[in-house]
């Protein structure tokens, strides 16, 4: 089940070595990828951000894992996975930034969303 | 005579629900998630002297994705599918090649004496590369982790990694430790 509602679109890489999430409670989503149809219009096609439901900058990644960790129990909060799903075009630079907003944040358990592929053709 | 009980035609249930079925079958969405696990390097104390990740040369594997999205391992550029393979030769160092990473031997719980790789892979990447490539390329070097389990857990226990015990599980990871370095280590001795 979604919990929010999608303002960017993505397809996800395809892999073959995923591994299924394990506690879905202790996951936060990061979305990446261009503003949906409707919305283009008002923000543009460049890839955004997606934290919650807004649009946010990479610098505001720290203060979103934060009020995601308060939300957690303190024994599950070392346990805490965040779910980057990104679109398959997307540049490294934007994500390269989001990965170092996590460090700073020190939210170092990464999923790199994608989708199960038997090989590459 | 006995009145006939009214009964409720109960024949178009059978429809109505099979139509639930169908209207919530369309509008749930699963939301299955799934995808490569990786922990990132915690942040360096801005106050600490940088002192720099002494790695050994040979035990260093420097993956690099440029913006063009082409793979080079170790300054040699190659195709997607052969990384797999460099990267376990890498691993395993099968020949003792004085080249390929420096083995420790550690005692591990369940295994015994094992030599363990010292190898660490890093990957860098450019900030124009494409992240359906980046996804490719650690695709492919867990790949190359995965199978050198599986081949480690076939030798000790006889059967798959996903298919053993918690216990021995971790033994294994022990004995082939992921390492897969997504930071900047100091780079020694040129690309």
């Amino acid at each position: 089940m979604r919990e929010q509602e999608l303002l960017v679109r993505f397809q996800l890489p395809q892999a073959t070595e995923i591994q299924k999430l394990e506690k879905k409670s202790l996951t936060s989503y990061i979305y990446i990828g261009s503003p949906t149809r409707v919305l283009q219009a008002k923000f543009g096609d460049r890839p955004r951000i997606q934290l919650n439901d807004s649009f946010r900058s990479a610098q505001e990644i720290g203060q979103f894992i934060a009020s995601e960790r308060d939300l957690l129990n303190e024994s599950d909060r070392p346990f805490m996975t965040v779910t980057l799903k990104a679109d398959y075009m997307t540049r490294m630079g934007i994500i390269t930034d989001v990965k170092q907003e996590l460090r700073k944040a020190n939210a170092l358990k990464v999923i790199y969303g994608a989708t199960k592929t038997m090989g590459y053709e | 005579m006995a009145r006939r009980i009214q009964e409720i035609n109960a024949g178009s249930m059978a429809d109505i629900a099979f139509l639930l079925l169908i209207f919530f079958l369309v509008t749930t969405t699963m939301d299955v998630d799934s995808g490569i696990q990786r922990v990132l390097p915690p942040m360096p104390d801005p106050n600490q002297k940088d002192e720099g990740l002494e790695v050994n040369k040979r035990n260093l594997m420097l993956v690099f994705v440029n913006k063009a999205d082409a793979v080079s391992v170790g300054g040699q550029i190659m195709d997607v599918t052969m990384i797999k393979d460099k990267v376990k030769e890498f691993i395993l160092n099968p020949l003792d090649d004085p080249n390929l990473p420096a083995k420790k031997i550690e005692q591990i719980d369940l295994i015994g004496d094992y030599p363990v790789s010292e190898g660490v892979v890093s990957l860098q990447n450019d900030r124009g590369t494409s992240y359906n490539m980046y996804i490719m390329v650690q695709n492919e070097l867990t790949r190359a982790f995965n199978e050198v389990r599986n081949e480690v857990s076939m030798q000790k226990f006889g059967r798959r990694f996903d298919e053993l015990s918690d216990d021995q599980r971790t033994a294994v990871a022990k004995a082939v430790p992921l390492k897969i370095s997504e930071a900047e280590p100091r780079n020694i001795g040129g690309v």
